[in-house]
Protein backbone atom coordinates (compact mmCIF):
# COMPACT_ATOMS: atom_id res chain seq x y z
CA UNK A 1 0.00 0.00 0.00
CA UNK A 2 1.47 3.21 -0.88
CA UNK A 3 -0.13 5.89 1.11
CA UNK A 4 -2.49 8.70 -0.81
CA UNK A 5 -0.54 12.30 -0.23
CA UNK A 6 0.02 14.06 2.97
CA UNK A 7 -2.49 17.29 2.02
CA UNK A 8 -2.76 18.91 5.28
CA UNK A 9 -0.92 21.95 4.31
CA UNK A 10 -3.99 23.07 2.36
CA UNK A 11 -6.94 24.57 3.38
CA UNK A 12 -10.71 25.39 2.47
CA UNK A 13 -9.03 28.79 0.99
CA UNK A 14 -6.86 26.80 -1.47
CA UNK A 15 -10.08 24.78 -2.20
CA UNK A 16 -11.54 28.23 -3.28
CA UNK A 17 -9.62 27.81 -6.25
CA UNK A 18 -8.33 24.50 -6.81
CA UNK A 19 -9.38 21.28 -7.20
CA UNK A 20 -9.91 18.72 -4.35
CA UNK A 21 -8.97 15.42 -4.73
CA UNK A 22 -12.05 13.20 -5.81
CA UNK A 23 -13.08 10.25 -6.87
CA UNK A 24 -11.83 10.99 -9.92
CA UNK A 25 -8.47 11.52 -8.37
CA UNK A 26 -8.57 8.57 -6.52
CA UNK A 27 -9.38 6.41 -9.35
CA UNK A 28 -6.18 7.09 -10.66
CA UNK A 29 -4.08 6.76 -8.01
CA UNK A 30 -5.54 3.73 -7.80
CA UNK A 31 -4.60 2.94 -11.47
CA UNK A 32 -1.06 3.72 -11.02
CA UNK A 33 -0.83 1.35 -7.87
CA UNK A 34 -2.04 -1.42 -9.44
CA UNK A 35 1.03 -0.44 -12.16
CA UNK A 36 3.42 0.34 -9.85
CA UNK A 37 5.75 -2.70 -10.60
CA UNK A 38 5.72 -2.45 -14.33
CA UNK A 39 5.98 1.56 -14.15
CA UNK A 40 9.38 1.06 -12.08
CA UNK A 41 10.55 -1.75 -14.33
CA UNK A 42 10.43 0.83 -17.52
CA UNK A 43 13.27 3.33 -15.37
CA UNK A 44 10.96 6.33 -15.89
CA UNK A 45 13.30 9.58 -16.36
CA UNK A 46 10.66 12.46 -17.67
CA UNK A 47 6.64 12.19 -16.12
CA UNK A 48 4.73 15.17 -16.82
CA UNK A 49 1.25 15.40 -15.39
CA UNK A 50 -0.68 18.22 -17.42
CA UNK A 51 -3.26 19.81 -15.15
CA UNK A 52 -1.61 18.75 -11.54
CA UNK A 53 -3.96 20.81 -9.27
CA UNK A 54 -3.34 20.11 -5.96
CA UNK A 55 -0.39 18.02 -6.78
CA UNK A 56 -1.85 14.83 -5.25
CA UNK A 57 -1.18 12.66 -7.64
CA UNK A 58 2.24 13.46 -9.26
CA UNK A 59 3.05 13.61 -5.39
CA UNK A 60 1.97 10.28 -5.15
CA UNK A 61 3.81 8.86 -8.52
CA UNK A 62 7.10 10.34 -7.11
CA UNK A 63 6.40 7.80 -3.86
CA UNK A 64 6.21 4.98 -6.18
CA UNK A 65 8.92 5.62 -8.33
CA UNK A 66 11.26 7.71 -5.62
CA UNK A 67 11.60 11.18 -5.90
CA UNK A 68 15.41 10.83 -7.21
CA UNK A 69 14.95 8.64 -9.70
CA UNK A 70 13.17 10.82 -12.26
CA UNK A 71 11.88 14.58 -13.14
CA UNK A 72 8.46 15.63 -12.03
CA UNK A 73 7.03 18.34 -14.37
CA UNK A 74 3.35 19.29 -13.46
CA UNK A 75 1.59 21.88 -15.27
CA UNK A 76 -1.50 23.68 -14.76
CA UNK A 77 -3.42 27.10 -16.28
CA UNK A 78 -4.54 28.30 -12.79
CA UNK A 79 -1.42 29.73 -11.20
CA UNK A 80 -3.06 29.19 -7.73
CA UNK A 81 -2.61 25.61 -8.36
CA UNK A 82 1.05 25.35 -9.72
CA UNK A 83 1.06 26.70 -5.74
CA UNK A 84 -0.42 24.15 -4.11
CA UNK A 85 1.38 21.51 -6.24
CA UNK A 86 4.99 23.15 -5.31
CA UNK A 87 3.73 22.53 -1.60
CA UNK A 88 2.33 19.63 -1.75
CA UNK A 89 5.93 18.21 -3.07
CA UNK A 90 7.45 19.80 -0.17
CA UNK A 91 5.42 18.51 2.38
CA UNK A 92 5.44 14.59 0.61
CA UNK A 93 9.37 15.11 0.35
CA UNK A 94 8.71 14.71 -3.38
CA UNK A 95 10.59 17.21 -5.99
CA UNK A 96 7.59 18.30 -8.16
CA UNK A 97 8.26 20.85 -10.80
CA UNK A 98 5.22 23.34 -11.45
CA UNK A 99 5.09 25.03 -15.19
CA UNK A 100 1.97 27.50 -14.71
CA UNK A 101 0.99 26.68 -18.53
CA UNK A 102 -1.13 25.15 -21.01
CA UNK A 103 -1.16 21.29 -21.31
CA UNK A 104 2.81 20.66 -22.36
CA UNK A 105 3.32 23.70 -24.50
CA UNK A 106 6.47 24.87 -23.42
CA UNK A 107 7.89 21.43 -23.52
CA UNK A 108 6.90 20.14 -26.87
CA UNK A 109 9.89 21.08 -28.45
CA UNK A 110 12.32 19.67 -26.22
CA UNK A 111 10.39 16.92 -25.33
CA UNK A 112 9.75 14.98 -28.22
CA UNK A 113 9.82 11.23 -27.77
CA UNK A 114 10.79 12.05 -24.20
CA UNK A 115 7.80 11.94 -22.01
CA UNK A 116 7.99 8.12 -19.76
CA UNK A 117 4.51 8.74 -18.17
CA UNK A 118 2.35 10.92 -19.12
CA UNK A 119 -0.64 11.77 -16.56
CA UNK A 120 -4.23 14.03 -16.85
CA UNK A 121 -7.22 14.00 -15.24
CA UNK A 122 -8.42 16.88 -17.62
CA UNK A 123 -12.01 18.57 -17.00
CA UNK A 124 -14.07 16.16 -18.45
CA UNK A 125 -17.69 17.22 -17.59
CA UNK A 126 -19.98 18.23 -20.31
CA UNK A 127 -20.90 21.72 -20.50
CA UNK A 128 -21.63 24.52 -22.79
CA UNK A 129 -18.73 25.44 -25.20
CA UNK A 130 -18.95 29.27 -23.94
CA UNK A 131 -18.54 27.82 -20.09
CA UNK A 132 -15.32 25.61 -21.21
CA UNK A 133 -13.93 28.52 -23.18
CA UNK A 134 -14.42 30.85 -20.07
CA UNK A 135 -13.58 28.51 -18.04
CA UNK A 136 -10.14 27.86 -19.61
CA UNK A 137 -9.76 32.17 -20.02
CA UNK A 138 -10.63 32.46 -16.05
CA UNK A 139 -8.28 29.64 -14.81
CA UNK A 140 -9.93 29.39 -11.63
CA UNK A 141 -11.98 26.56 -10.55
CA UNK A 142 -14.46 26.14 -13.38
CA UNK A 143 -11.71 24.98 -15.33
CA UNK A 144 -10.88 22.56 -13.55
CA UNK A 145 -14.17 20.64 -14.74
CA UNK A 146 -15.48 22.34 -17.69
CA UNK A 147 -15.11 20.17 -21.02
CA UNK A 148 -17.46 21.54 -23.51
CA UNK A 149 -20.09 19.54 -25.64
CA UNK A 150 -18.58 16.66 -25.19
CA UNK A 151 -16.41 17.10 -22.21
CA UNK A 152 -13.18 16.53 -24.98
CA UNK A 153 -12.72 20.67 -25.46
CA UNK A 154 -9.26 20.60 -23.30
CA UNK A 155 -8.92 16.22 -23.40
CA UNK A 156 -8.68 16.36 -27.40
CA UNK A 157 -5.83 18.95 -28.30
CA UNK A 158 -3.62 16.79 -25.81
CA UNK A 159 -4.57 13.91 -27.71
CA UNK A 160 -3.09 15.49 -30.72
CA UNK A 161 0.25 15.85 -28.57
CA UNK A 162 0.52 12.32 -27.34
CA UNK A 163 1.93 10.70 -29.99
CA UNK A 164 4.72 13.35 -30.09
CA UNK A 165 5.50 13.39 -26.40
CA UNK A 166 5.38 9.73 -25.69
CA UNK A 167 8.85 8.01 -25.17
CA UNK A 168 9.47 4.56 -27.13
CA UNK A 169 8.36 3.53 -23.79
CA UNK A 170 6.37 5.95 -22.64
CA UNK A 171 2.94 5.03 -20.45
CA UNK A 172 0.10 7.94 -20.80
CA UNK A 173 -3.20 7.92 -18.52
CA UNK A 174 -6.09 9.65 -18.92
CA UNK A 175 -9.44 10.04 -16.79
CA UNK A 176 -12.35 9.99 -19.18
CA UNK A 177 -16.18 9.43 -18.16
CA UNK A 178 -18.94 7.72 -19.91
CA UNK A 179 -19.91 10.84 -22.08
CA UNK A 180 -16.63 11.40 -23.69
CA UNK A 181 -17.00 8.33 -25.48
CA UNK A 182 -14.19 5.62 -24.52
CA UNK A 183 -14.65 3.92 -27.45
CA UNK A 184 -14.02 6.77 -29.98
CA UNK A 185 -11.28 8.03 -27.85
CA UNK A 186 -9.31 4.35 -28.44
CA UNK A 187 -10.27 4.15 -32.05
CA UNK A 188 -8.85 7.60 -33.10
CA UNK A 189 -5.69 7.06 -30.86
CA UNK A 190 -4.90 3.94 -32.82
CA UNK A 191 -5.87 5.08 -36.26
CA UNK A 192 -4.30 8.50 -36.15
CA UNK A 193 -1.42 8.49 -34.10
CA UNK A 194 -0.90 4.37 -33.68
CA UNK A 195 -1.16 4.23 -29.99
CA UNK A 196 -2.68 1.17 -28.27
CA UNK A 197 -4.75 1.57 -25.37
CA UNK A 198 -6.38 -0.14 -22.64
CA UNK A 199 -9.30 0.82 -19.82
CA UNK A 200 -7.02 -0.03 -16.85
CA UNK A 201 -9.83 1.06 -14.17
CA UNK A 202 -13.49 1.88 -14.52
CA UNK A 203 -15.75 2.85 -11.42
CA UNK A 204 -19.27 4.31 -10.46
CA UNK A 205 -19.30 7.30 -8.12
CA UNK A 206 -22.15 8.86 -7.59
CA UNK A 207 -23.37 10.28 -10.90
CA UNK A 208 -20.17 9.78 -12.57
CA UNK A 209 -18.54 6.42 -15.26
CA UNK A 210 -15.34 6.94 -14.11
CA UNK A 211 -12.44 5.31 -16.76
CA UNK A 212 -8.28 5.16 -16.45
CA UNK A 213 -7.54 4.28 -20.12
CA UNK A 214 -3.96 3.43 -20.46
CA UNK A 215 -1.95 4.51 -23.92
CA UNK A 216 1.69 3.14 -25.40
CA UNK A 217 2.84 2.92 -28.49
CA UNK B 1 10.91 25.40 -8.81
CA UNK B 2 13.07 26.31 -11.76
CA UNK B 3 16.31 24.73 -11.81
CA UNK B 4 18.50 24.08 -14.26
CA UNK B 5 17.57 20.68 -15.32
CA UNK B 6 13.59 22.19 -15.64
CA UNK B 7 14.69 25.64 -17.68
CA UNK B 8 16.76 22.90 -20.13
CA UNK B 9 13.54 21.58 -21.69
CA UNK B 10 11.33 25.07 -21.88
CA UNK B 11 10.86 26.49 -25.11
CA UNK B 12 9.29 30.18 -26.20
CA UNK B 13 6.26 28.88 -27.65
CA UNK B 14 4.55 32.48 -29.27
CA UNK B 15 2.35 31.91 -32.22
CA UNK B 16 5.47 32.00 -35.17
CA UNK B 17 8.05 31.96 -32.45
CA UNK B 18 9.65 28.50 -34.14
CA UNK B 19 13.59 28.89 -34.84
CA UNK B 20 16.11 30.12 -32.18
CA UNK B 21 13.36 29.93 -29.51
CA UNK B 22 15.38 27.80 -27.32
CA UNK B 23 17.43 28.32 -24.97
CA UNK B 24 15.64 31.00 -23.18
CA UNK B 25 17.93 33.52 -21.71
CA UNK B 26 18.31 33.37 -17.98
CA UNK B 27 18.20 37.39 -16.52
CA UNK B 28 18.19 39.38 -13.40
CA UNK B 29 17.65 36.28 -10.94
CA UNK B 30 17.37 35.49 -7.61
CA UNK B 31 19.67 31.94 -6.70
CA UNK B 32 19.08 29.88 -3.65
CA UNK B 33 20.94 26.61 -3.40
CA UNK B 34 19.12 23.67 -1.67
CA UNK B 35 20.70 20.13 -1.39
CA UNK B 36 19.05 17.42 -3.46
CA UNK B 37 19.52 13.34 -2.96
CA UNK B 38 22.14 12.48 -5.44
CA UNK B 39 21.19 9.48 -7.97
CA UNK B 40 23.60 8.34 -10.28
CA UNK B 41 21.67 6.33 -12.36
CA UNK B 42 19.11 9.10 -12.65
CA UNK B 43 21.88 11.38 -13.97
CA UNK B 44 23.40 8.90 -16.34
CA UNK B 45 19.76 8.47 -17.81
CA UNK B 46 18.85 11.93 -18.67
CA UNK B 47 22.44 12.81 -19.53
CA UNK B 48 20.61 11.84 -23.69
CA UNK B 49 18.02 14.07 -23.36
CA UNK B 50 20.42 16.89 -22.32
CA UNK B 51 20.85 20.20 -24.62
CA UNK B 52 24.72 20.55 -23.38
CA UNK B 53 25.11 23.37 -25.27
CA UNK B 54 22.06 25.32 -23.51
CA UNK B 55 23.04 23.90 -20.22
CA UNK B 56 26.64 25.04 -20.03
CA UNK B 57 25.23 28.87 -21.35
CA UNK B 58 22.41 28.86 -18.46
CA UNK B 59 24.49 28.02 -16.27
CA UNK B 60 27.00 30.51 -16.72
CA UNK B 61 24.36 32.94 -16.73
CA UNK B 62 23.30 32.19 -13.08
CA UNK B 63 27.11 32.56 -12.12
CA UNK B 64 28.26 28.89 -12.65
CA UNK B 65 31.20 28.09 -15.14
CA UNK B 66 31.79 24.62 -13.32
CA UNK B 67 30.91 22.41 -16.06
CA UNK B 68 33.07 21.45 -19.62
CA UNK B 69 31.80 22.97 -23.12
CA UNK B 70 31.16 19.15 -23.91
CA UNK B 71 29.75 16.50 -22.12
CA UNK B 72 33.14 14.23 -20.92
CA UNK B 73 33.58 10.76 -22.68
CA UNK B 74 34.10 9.19 -19.37
CA UNK B 75 31.39 9.95 -16.55
CA UNK B 76 33.42 9.84 -13.59
CA UNK B 77 32.49 10.74 -10.39
CA UNK B 78 33.35 13.91 -10.30
CA UNK B 79 31.48 15.29 -13.10
CA UNK B 80 28.75 13.66 -11.90
CA UNK B 81 28.76 15.18 -8.61
CA UNK B 82 29.22 18.33 -10.56
CA UNK B 83 26.58 17.62 -13.31
CA UNK B 84 24.12 16.99 -10.34
CA UNK B 85 24.59 20.22 -8.04
CA UNK B 86 24.23 22.21 -11.66
CA UNK B 87 20.89 20.77 -12.79
CA UNK B 88 19.32 19.80 -9.39
CA UNK B 89 20.20 22.49 -6.72
CA UNK B 90 20.19 25.44 -8.08
CA UNK B 91 17.29 27.08 -7.82
CA UNK B 92 15.71 30.16 -9.71
CA UNK B 93 13.82 31.48 -7.30
CA UNK B 94 13.08 35.18 -8.97
CA UNK B 95 13.85 36.32 -12.54
CA UNK B 96 13.00 36.14 -16.14
CA UNK B 97 13.44 33.77 -19.27
CA UNK B 98 13.48 35.45 -22.50
CA UNK B 99 13.40 34.38 -25.86
CA UNK B 100 16.58 35.02 -27.90
CA UNK B 101 14.19 34.97 -30.85
CA UNK B 102 11.00 37.01 -30.46
CA UNK B 103 12.09 38.60 -27.06
CA UNK B 104 8.80 37.91 -25.02
CA UNK B 105 9.18 37.17 -21.30
CA UNK B 106 8.29 34.85 -19.19
CA UNK B 107 8.33 35.90 -15.52
CA UNK B 108 9.68 33.33 -12.42
CA UNK B 109 7.76 34.27 -9.51
CA UNK B 110 8.53 32.27 -6.16
CA UNK B 111 10.30 29.86 -7.97
CA UNK B 112 6.90 28.93 -11.10
CA UNK B 113 7.82 30.07 -14.33
CA UNK B 114 4.70 31.59 -15.96
CA UNK B 115 4.88 29.98 -19.43
CA UNK B 116 1.02 31.03 -20.34
CA UNK B 117 0.67 32.85 -23.41
CA UNK B 118 -2.02 35.61 -24.31
CA UNK B 119 -5.02 34.53 -26.55
CA UNK B 120 -3.31 36.47 -29.63
CA UNK B 121 0.37 35.00 -28.92
CA UNK B 122 -1.06 31.30 -29.02
CA UNK B 123 -0.08 29.59 -32.14
C1 LIG C 1 -10.04 17.51 -12.71
S1 LIG C 1 -8.76 18.63 -12.19
C2 LIG C 1 -7.49 17.45 -11.72
C3 LIG C 1 -6.52 17.97 -10.68
C4 LIG C 1 -5.57 16.92 -10.13
N1 LIG C 1 -4.69 16.40 -11.17
C5 LIG C 1 -6.35 15.78 -9.52
O1 LIG C 1 -6.39 14.70 -10.13
O2 LIG C 1 -6.92 15.97 -8.44
C6 LIG C 1 -8.17 19.29 -13.75
C7 LIG C 1 -6.98 20.23 -13.64
O3 LIG C 1 -6.57 20.61 -14.96
C8 LIG C 1 -6.27 21.98 -14.99
N2 LIG C 1 -6.42 22.44 -16.38
C9 LIG C 1 -7.56 22.74 -17.06
N3 LIG C 1 -7.28 23.10 -18.32
C10 LIG C 1 -5.92 23.03 -18.45
C11 LIG C 1 -5.03 23.29 -19.52
N4 LIG C 1 -5.46 23.73 -20.71
N5 LIG C 1 -3.70 23.13 -19.28
C12 LIG C 1 -3.25 22.71 -18.07
N6 LIG C 1 -4.05 22.45 -17.03
C13 LIG C 1 -5.38 22.61 -17.21
C14 LIG C 1 -7.23 22.60 -14.00
O4 LIG C 1 -6.78 23.87 -13.56
C15 LIG C 1 -7.24 21.54 -12.90
O5 LIG C 1 -6.22 21.76 -11.97
ZN1 LIG D 1 9.85 33.55 -28.98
Amino acid sequence: MIPTPDLSHLTRADYDHVYEPAEDTFVLLDALEEDAQSLRTIQPRICLEIGSGSGCVSAFLGAILGSSSALYLCTDINSRATRCTFLTGQQNKVSLNPINASLAQPLVKRLANSVDILLFNPPYVPTYEEEAIDAQHGADLSGSWAGGSDGMRVTDILLGQVGNLLSPKGHFYLVAVKQNNIPEIQRLMQSEHGLRSQIVLQRRAGREHLFVLKFTR
Amino acid sequence: MVRLITHNLLACHVKGCTSNNFPLKLQDVQIALREAEFNEDFLRGFIPRLEWGALVQAAREVGDDSLPAEVPEMLDDEFLKQLHHVLLEIHIDEGSMVCPNCKHVYPISSGIPNMLLAEHEIG
